[in-house]
């Protein structure tokens, strides 16, 4: 027989909520208002940090993947946040830019900085890394890894368009929590053109050491991407396959 | 028809109802975004001098949305109530603020008033008003609700205790709840948004939820927000569904993004009403909106985000709801920007919701990617208890850890009580000194997280303490 629990300290393992913090009157604890501010802190820097596109595309180049670097619309971060509409729109010399980089893949994979720099300093890499093995694996033909600043999760159907990808992946720092500021996300969308609304994405979410992992992250990935490429459409029309049932590899 | 101001030789033109309405708001980046703004202080306050001109009737005149093509609209219109609207018939927008201000528009004059009152009338009315006068028209005008609790009663302040959790875990669900009521939060409703939405999981939070409650008797209801037709499917099975819930907007088409219509708002009240669990005289329907959403869903047909939410209100009126919420820093800084953009917000939508005869509450909130913080929520809190709101969320912490926002902590609940003497519903203010959390004085007692001795009834209900 278990005891039953005399303090909700005793059931802190049930929930990550911030349970059982203590009062003094109204207040919390000094140590719990400080870690709360901390928190804080690191998601707002999470938001504000500019993401170093050099630094993303030397780890590339160390993991074998050539990359290109582009830019949205947007000016700077204020406005970034402001504007979600020129976060979705391709910076024309950027389109140039990506001209350069050949047309006709099969995957495209996009890296972009999103509201969490965070995020994609610690995570993207290896997540691009490991599902660009996959694609490999797969067969399928990958584009240069694209690297983005000030990106919203639909610049990656201008980026997808251009280079003429039939499916473009788009690796994204989410919106950050206070408890966790380094989640990754990963948008997949199929036959990526502008304008696309947000139902013809599939997502997965919360890529991070203590969430989902890169690893896994990755064959979800690719069991999405199969699913694509062989219904030939994305979001909320794609029939997804339990994995032990997933089709084999075509070629 | 168009709308004109001449200030010091410069002539401000403005086409037409809706332009006049957008370029009068108090400045907010979801409006700038929707490309409908004022371009600076002064245009601002050109249209806000047209519009303190334009009298009231123009509203029942002109739509800013034909009812034709929205069923919202049609609402509005159908539901106004002429004889109500006489006693301010012949006022202007500036005379209505003037008049809502003046000691006549008492409790009862207001409550007189608001079937007379259209959505589009207080929106123009509150962005004539500085925060003080939103406060001070809001605080005349009480909104009682009731189930197990009576909600709104003047001088008080009910919470939602919203003990989320990222994957729904019943443990992690029922350790949170208990949590917030040690703490003393609950007495507007123990409410989970659910990070899954199916049919079974829904089921098994209110069995959860219910069970709760019966154990420790609490004076209080509780709800899974889900999708409304997930509540409907529900309460088909026999699902002890307190409340019925849904999001709602300000147009049909905003509330197809949500996928919904009044129809179907319909067939749940009725159904929740059948279920029998309500007194015959209460409440039990619970709607949440938020300014940005017909924007973001890219159907405020032009119409800025303060009337298109006021307009959401329409709809919530038109059930008899026992709470509503304006969930107003949630939605980002593309509609909101900072503290000062979610405060005054927070406020506008108290005061219209309150003048449309709404039991309204506001879960004070932000996001990280918003310029805000703790402080601006305090103030918030603050403020909204001198307006008289009917209540607040809490949550462990201020941090929601499924839906990853910061909203008030328990503990904000404990400062209205102890500090701004805001006691919660009586019921619940009784059976808190019953159970042990608080003294004969409403004081929180003893150290927080101690499960008093009535609590081992639920608390049997979470796995054992480890050996």
């Amino acid at each position: 027989m278990s005891k039953a629990p005399s303090t909700l300290r005793d059931l802190r393992a049930l929930t990550q909520a911030r349970i059982a913090l203590g009062a003094h009157g109204a207040g919390l604890p000094t140590a719990a208002s400080l870690a709360f501010g901390l928190d804080h802190a690191r998601a707002r820097e999470a938001v504000w940090t500019p993401l170093d596109p050099g630094a993303i595309r030397d780890a590339l180049r160390a993991q074998g993947l050539e990359s290109v670097e582009v830019r949205s619309t947007v000016a700077d971060r204020a406005e970034y946040l402001r504007r979600p509409d020129k976060g979705r729109a391709l910076h024309p010399e950027s389109a140039a830019a990506l001209d350069g980089a050949g047309q006709g893949f099969d995957v495209a994979i996009v890296i972009a900085d999103g509201l969490s720099a965070t995020a994609v300093a610690l995570n993207a890499v290896p997540a691009a890394a490991a599902l660009a093995a996959r694609v490999r694996r797969a067969g399928w033909s990958l584009a240069p890894v694209v690297v983005a600043t000030q990106g919203r999760v639909a610049l990656g159907d201008p980026i997808g368009a251009r280079l003429q990808a039939r499916a473009v992946v788009v690796l994204i720092g989410e919106r950050p929590g206070l408890s966790a500021s380094d989640s990754l996300g990963c948008y997949v969308t199929f036959a990526p053109e502008p304008g696309l609304p947000d139902s013809r994405r599939n997502c997965i979410s919360n890529i991070r050491q203590d969430g989902l992992s890169v690893e896994a992250a990755a064959g979800q990935g690719e069991a999405l991407l199969r699913a694509m490429l062989a219904q030939g459409t994305s979001g909320v029309g794609l029939r997804r396959e339990p994995p032990a049932l997933a089709a084999p590899p075509t070629s | 028809m168009a709308y004109t101001t001449v200030i010091e030789g410069t002539r401000f033109s403005f086409p037409d109802l809706k332009s006049l309405m957008a370029k009068a708001t108090p400045a907010r980046s979801g409006d700038q975004l929707a490309g409908i703004a004022a371009e600076g202080p002064v245009e601002r306050l050109a249209a806000q001098i047209a519009l303190a001109d334009l009298p009231l009737k123009a509203f029942l005149a002109q739509e800013l949305i034909p009812s034709e093509e929205d069923e919202v609209s049609d609402l509005i219109a159908r539901r106004h109530d002429r004889a109500a609207f006489a006693p301010v018939s012949s006022l202007t927008v500036g005379a209505f603020r003037e008049w809502l201000l003046s000691p006549e528009a008492d409790g009862a004059a207001l409550a007189a008033l608001a079937p007379g009152l259209t959505p589009e009338m207080v929106a123009a009315a509150a962005k004539l008003c500085r925060l003080q006068d939103l406060l001070a028209i809001a605080a005349k005008r009480p909104v009682v609700t009731r189930f197990r609790s009576t909600i709104g009663l003047p001088g008080r302040l009910s919470t939602r205790n919203q003990p989320n959790h990222p994957t729904d875990s019943s443990e992690g669900i029922l350790v949170s709840a208990l949590d917030g009521l040690l703490m003393g939060s609950g007495d507007a409703v123990i409410g989970v948004n659910p990070a899954t939405d199916s049919l079974p999981d829904y089921i098994r939070i209110v069995e959860l939820l219910e069970t709760l409650r019966l154990r420790l008797g609490v004076p209080t209801q509780h709800c899974c927000l889900g999708h409304v037709t997930v509540a409907i499917e529900a309460m088909g099975r026999g699902a002890p569904v307190d409340l019925v819930f849904q999001s709602v907007a300000g147009s049909q088409k905003a509330n197809a993004g949500f996928g919904v219509d009044l129809a179907v708002l319909r067939e749940a009240a009725e159904a929740g009403r059948a279920l029998g669990r309500c007194p015959a005289d209460g409440q039990f329907m619970y709607f949440e909106t938020g300014q940005g959403s017909a924007l973001s869903a890219d159907a405020h047909w032009g119409v800025d985000q303060q009337t298109m939410e006021a307009r959401a209100y329409a709809v919530a009126r038109d059930f008899s709801p026992l709470l509503v919420n304006t969930v107003v820093g949630f939605i980002g800084p593309e509609y909101l920007y900072d503290g000062k953009q979610i405060i005054r917000a927070g406020l506008e939508d108290h005061f219209c919701g309150k003048l449309l005869g709404l039991p309204m509450g506001v879960d004070v909130c932000y996001t990280n990617h918003a310029d805000a913080d703790g402080e601006d929520m305090d103030a918030l809190l603050t403020l909204l208890c001198a307006a008289g709101v009917n209540f607040v969320i809490t949550v462990p912490g201020a941090d929601d850890v499924m839906l990853n926002y910061q909203s008030l902590s328990h503990h904000d609940a404990v400062f209205a009580r102890e500090t701004l003497g805001r006691p919660p519903a009586p019921e619940f203010e009784a059976w808190l000194r019953e159970v042990g959390v608080t003294d004969a004085r409403g004081r929180l007692r003893g150290a927080a997280g101690e499960l008093p001795g009535a609590f081992a009834a639920a608390s049997r209900l979470l796995p054992g303490r480890a050996a």
